[in-house]
């Protein structure tokens, strides 16, 4: 039979590689759960800008197990300490594992120094999202703002992220651009290290 | 030559929920669609009652001299029904369609309000999408 005789046995569970686990969850079942998500803290608060602060701290929590699971898994327990390699480590490897694929792309902001973009055509948990016209320019993103402050604020690089919506030219959808602004130590720190 | 004359869907007690027209034909005012949203639900519960057929559920098609109307009704009760011109081939499968359109960008959006009327953008944009490529199906024949 294939595959006979090829998986070790280990006595001990310790010894065990870290499984993988399972690599996709059924988007159906995530959508619906994002929604209650949405709609169980839309009951909880009476204005739009508490509503994105709770779904930012909801995916902070998120963001910050991922960080400490993702350093184990993908990095021999190392995890970044400087300025671009852990916003590749966001765009690449904290993109793929969350939503199977890399961020579409990574930028420089252009005015400040301290901006970083992440942005996405279109944001898996916005797969399905329709914001209604009276709520403005509310992005449900904001949870993955917050997972990507997590994963920040975790590894050491306090930041403020948002969310926004960007219109592009020729599309009828806006984008999502994620927004970080470091904090002023992060820089000075990374000056340092030169 | 636009097949599809209207689209409605209706809620699980008859409300209309959405309503869109199609081409200049049987164009109709809201009062006359929340009209014939209310009695097309009362003549469908009325069909399946006095259907001869055991477990009955409810008129599919009518036809009528200048129009079709296809209807496809949910498990959960919410109706979808299409007018359209006569002999007009594939409608089930739009139906089919619109329904997944429908459990994907309307039931999934947290803003949507169960049974209220559909007010997403992105649903109206990928049924446009989809009704689009039903034409060009249509023209490629």
């Amino acid at each position: 039979m294939i595959g006979v005789g090829k998986i070790k046995q280990y006595s001990n569970v310790l010894d065990k590689p870290l499984s993988k686990g399972k690599q996709e969850v059924s988007l159906s079942a995530f959508s619906f759960l994002f929604s209650e998500l949405v709609q169980y803290n839309q009951t909880q608060v009476d204005n739009i800008a508490e509503l994105e602060r709770r779904l930012e701290d909801a995916g902070y929590s998120v963001g910050a197990r991922v960080l400490e699971l993702l350093c184990h898994r993908e990095k021999g327990n190392r995890r970044e300490t400087r300025l671009l390699g852990i916003l590749s480590f966001v765009h690449s490897t904290v993109w793929k594992v969350l939503f199977g694929k890399v961020a579409d792309s990574l930028e420089k902001g252009t005015e400040h120094e301290d901006e970083y973009m992440i942005s996405e055509k279109e944001l898996l948990v916005n797969r399905f999202i329709s914001i209604p016209k009276d709520m403005g320019t509310f992005n449900c993103g904001a949870f993955v703002a917050g997972i990507v402050r997590g994963v920040l604020d975790g590894a050491g690089f306090p930041a403020v992220v948002t969310a926004h919506f960007v219109p592009v030219e020729g599309q009828q959808r806006p984008r999502t651009t994620i927004l970080i602004k470091f904090a002023e130590e992060v820089l000075r720190r990374e000056a340092r290290l030169g | 030559m636009a097949a599809i004359c209207s689209l409605f869907i209706i809620n699980k007690s008859g409300g209309l929920i959405f309503y869109k027209d199609y081409g200049s034909a049987g164009r109709m005012d809201t009062n006359d669609s929340l009209r014939v949203a209310s009695l097309w639900h009362s003549m469908h519960a009325i069909s399946q009652q006095l259907s001869p057929t055991v477990g009955c559920s409810g008129i599919e098609l009518l036809e009528a001299d200048t129009f079709d109307l296809h209807c496809f009704q949910s498990l959960t009760g919410t109706k979808f029904f299409v007018v359209c011109e006569p002999g007009a081939l594939h409608m089930e499968a739009l139906l089919k369609v619109i329904y997944e359109l429908y459990t994907d960008y309307v039931l999934k959006n947290p803003f949507y309000e169960m049974e209220m009327p559909i007010r997403c953008e992105l649903f109206d944009l990928n049924l446009s999408q989809a009704v689009q490529k039903d034409r060009v199906a249509l023209l490629g024949r």
